[in-house]
């Protein structure tokens, strides 16, 4: 008994595995598939009208009103340092909640289209590979292999407070 | 009646049962039902708690049947055993007796909420007390005020609290039975207590939320006190030479009728959060509504039934809507009273008898608004008194009524609410504000100024024309944050003053935060929302009146004087329909005293909106106070006016 719990132990990164184990919303973002926890989205939504606001980062579209209350969009693709595209059909608002450092807060990210909702066993999810070049990924859950094809799981807290986002592009290629 | 009172009297616990008979017994007296629910206790005792305890009941029971003369007191102290024993009893057996705050916040939450209630409306009864110390029901409210604390915090195992709430209460229950003359110096331990309370209620905040809490005066020194009150008063009762000899600050009658309404008015206590979310969607109904009433498809239906209904629903929605609002708003009465306490503690202090008028306390305003008005009203009084008003003989020798008036009076006018602080002291003081303004270099030395200008420099920061430093103004702190504070609601003070009559400040604020009123202003495709009490006028340029200086800056003349003018387009990026001016329209802002002119394409209408944060993420754009939902359901960017000029100026 006591040298099986060792082994547990030692395997860190699948007691870690089990902490992201769980249902996931996947959804398109040019050629790649990512995923966010289901418990995270509030809602989806087709894209409406997007007031600007000035003076903001490109990547921050406006904001809309959700049922009487205002919240930010962001686009996902300009966050992720992608080219701009032309909202279609199949682009869709991700309304999640975000948790800031003080407070939890609403938030739409425009995506190409929304794929489907998969639950994940800890055992699909492999931990994010070491892109080198001391890039540190912490918006980056990990990585899901499902049927051969890659699907990269974002923390989306992170991805929505953090400022500048290393190492994507490298991912992205 | 009787039958409610049965039910609750049996399913409350039985320590609060018995604290319901100690107030029935203060309230209804001996008679009723008292007797029939003491047995009733006495039987629940026996079963729960011990026989010991049921016995005495009984013999309670027995003696409010007999109800003689003399029955109460015999009761009430009996009362009192009881819930001594029972105490006792329950306190060593059950074991979830909370003796760490951390057991049940909750409970200690209400606890807090409820004894600041009671606390607040103690205050103001005890200065209904003071003017007529015969008054029976203002004694009872302050009576059932420190007995609830007591028990409350004996519940809750705050013992500090407990004992002096408890000796308060001993205190007032020898003013009630007419053994205690109520004086001055009576009520002044009373509101001492009061005070304790407060302050030890603050701490058991602290402690819950697990701040440091503020350190608590022992409170032995102030039971002390309170017991000297209780007996040196009784014996001098029949001198009362005291009482005559301290200036008696006097308060006008309109202060009773407000106590005993708040006392008749039923509340329940919603989170705010409930209420915004409410407000949220009723915004949304009357836009769906709206929407659906100017549906084209329907313009075609000719039905008179359709029309009838849709008016019906529109007019129910606006009900709704103006409900919800008003749902935030809350007599600024309340506000009052904590004035009135202070105005109490002052003239006694200062030797300075002063009369408080209040009016229009029934006057509603958001209870933010409210709660942000109250430090800046506390220092106008506070002002008012001790630089306004001028000591009893000064007053006596320029032939005026040595007791002087404050009046605190509030007012709708315009969509505004107006608080007003007047007194009828010696004014303000043209030539000594000047001096002082010249002598820090806040004026120039040959400057012409109006009456205005002149008053308004009292409110700028470190001025003070007070010639000593007193501990309760004259720092010439005060006045700027008055105006600071008074800015931040977006409202203004207006000031009128006449040497040796008096003076009298208007502090206008709008009725709510919640709310503006705003023009709707095209750019391009965008709408944003210009706040109307920043916009002076607005009108089509005539040719030739932008001329451009080196720099890139433009100037306006407008109405003989040369004002910025500020491209609304260039200032936020995006594209306008068009860049020449003179097909635009000009809205003339105001901004921190300081004019420019702001250029838009066109105005697309006057509206109120409601305001609402952009969120987290965009809180901090500079030119943008917030957003709004028009009528249309689209999301509008109400500006930030002062934020869109200095940004231009940045850049």
């Amino acid at each position: 008994m006591p040298s099986i719990a060792t082994v547990a132990e030692d395997k860190s990164p699948a007691a870690r595995s089990d902490e992201r184990a769980g249902k996931y919303l996947v959804f398109h973002l040019g050629h790649e598939e990512f995923g966010i926890r289901v418990l995270k989205v509030r809602e989806i939504m087709g894209v409406q009208d997007i007031t600007a606001v000035p003076q903001t980062p490109a990547h921050v579209k406006g904001v809309i009103n959700l049922r009487g209350k205002v919240i930010p969009v962001v686009d996902l693709r300009l966050k992720f340092g992608l080219p701009e595209q032309e909202y279609t059909q199949r682009t869709c608002i991700i309304v999640v909640q975000v948790q800031g450092e003080a407070t939890s807060m609403l938030m739409g990210i425009v995506v190409d289209g929304v794929a489907e909702v998969l639950n994940l066993a800890a055992a699909d999810i492999e931990d994010t590979p070491d892109f080198g070049k001391g890039v540190a990924t912490p918006y980056l859950l990990g990585m899901a292999k499902i049927k051969g094809k890659v699907k990269i799981l974002l923390d989306i807290d992170q991805v929505m407070t953090s400022q500048e986002l290393h190492g994507l592009d490298t991912l992205m290629q | 009646m009787s039958d409610t009172f049965d039910q609750s009297a049996t399913d409350l616990p039985l320590s609060e049962s018995l604290d319901q008979f100690a107030t029935r017994l203060l309230v209804e007296g001996a008679g009723g039902q008292l007797a029939a629910d003491l047995e009733r206790w006495s039987e629940r005792a026996a079963a729960s708690v011990s026989p010991q305890l049921a016995r005495l009941a009984a013999e309670l029971a027995e003696t409010a049947h007999t109800a003689g003369e003399g029955a109460e007191d015999c009761l009430r102290a009996g009362i009192a055993r009881l819930q001594q024993e029972l105490a006792a009893e329950t306190q060593p057996t059950s074991p979830p007796v909370p003796n760490s705050l951390a057991q049940d916040p909750e409970l200690i939450g209400d606890f807090i909420l409820e004894s600041r209630e009671h606390l607040a409306s103690i205050e103001s009864q005890v200065l209904v007390l003071e003017q007529n110390p015969a008054d029976l029901e203002a004694i009872h409210s302050v009576f059932r005020g420190f007995h609830t604390i007591k028990g409350l915090a004996g519940f809750l195992d705050l013992p500090v609290i407990q004992e002096v709430a408890h000796e308060v209460e001993s205190l007032l229950d020898q003013a009630r039975n007419g053994k205690l003359a109520l004086t001055p110096a009576v009520v002044d331990v009373v509101l001492e207590g009061a005070d304790y309370l407060k302050n030890a209620v603050s701490a058991v905040e602290a402690s819950l939320t697990g701040k440091v809490p503020p350190p608590v005066a022992a409170h032995q020194d102030l039971v002390a006190r309170i017991h000297r009150a209780a007996a040196g008063e009784s014996v001098a009762a029949e001198g009362p030479d005291e009482t005559a000899a301290a200036p008696q600050p006097t308060s006008s009658a309109s202060q009773s009728p407000q106590g005993n309404k708040a006392a008749g008015t039923f509340s329940v206590r919603v989170e705010t959060g409930k209420l915004d979310y409410l407000m949220d969607m009723v915004g949304e109904m009357v836009i769906a509504q709206s929407l659906i009433r100017h549906n084209p498809a329907l313009g075609s239906i000719r039905d008179a039934r359709l029309q009838a209904d849709l008016a019906q629903l529109a007019r129910s929605t606006g009900e709704v809507q103006r409900t919800a609002m008003g749902m935030r708003m809350i007599p600024i009465g309340q506000l009052f009273q904590r004035t009135a306490r202070l105005v109490r503690d002052l003239a006694r202090k200062l030797g300075r008898p002063v009369e408080l008028e209040t009016r229009g306390e029934e006057t509603e305003l958001d209870k933010t608004i409210a709660e942000e008005l109250a430090d800046p009203l506390l220092h106008m009084v506070r002002n008012s008194i001790d630089h306004g008003i001028e000591p009893p003989e000064v007053r006596a020798a320029a032939g005026k009524n040595p007791t002087a008036r404050v009046r605190l009076a509030a007012y709708h006018q315009g969509g505004q609410i107006v608080v007003e602080i007047a007194d009828d002291g010696r004014g303000l003081d043209r030539e000594k504000i000047l001096a002082k303004a010249r002598e820090r270099g806040l004026i120039e030395p040959g400057a012409q100024l109006s009456e205005n200008e002149i008053f308004h420099l009292i409110f700028e920061p470190g001025f003070s024309t007070a010639d000593r430093i007193t501990d309760i103004s004259g720092r010439g702190v005060g006045m700027d944050v008055v105006r600071r504070q008074v800015q931040k609601l977006r409202g203004r003070i207006e000031v009128q003053s006449k040497a040796g009559e008096g003076s009298a400040f208007f502090l206008k604020v709008p009725l709510t935060l919640a709310i503006i009123e705003g023009l709707v202003v095209m750019v391009g495709v965008h709408r944003y929302i210009v706040p109307i009490f920043a916009v002076r006028e607005m009108f089509r340029l005539a040719p030739g009146a932008v001329s451009g200086i080196p720099g890139g800056e433009e100037m306006v003349l407008v109405r003989g004087c040369l004002l910025p003018l500020v491209r609304l387009y260039r200032r936020f990026g995006v594209q306008p329909r068009s860049e020449d001016p003179y097909e635009s329209l000009l809205v003339v802002a105001e901004c921190e005293g300081k004019q420019f002119c702001l250029l838009v394409d066109e105005l697309a209408g006057k509206q109120e909106v409601v305001i609402k944060s952009l969120g987290e993420s965009l809180k901090n754009i500079p030119g943008i106070a917030g957003g709004a939902i028009l009528g249309d359901g689209r999301v509008g960017l109400i500006l930030d006016v002062d934020g869109v000029f200095r940004g231009d100026r940045r850049e």
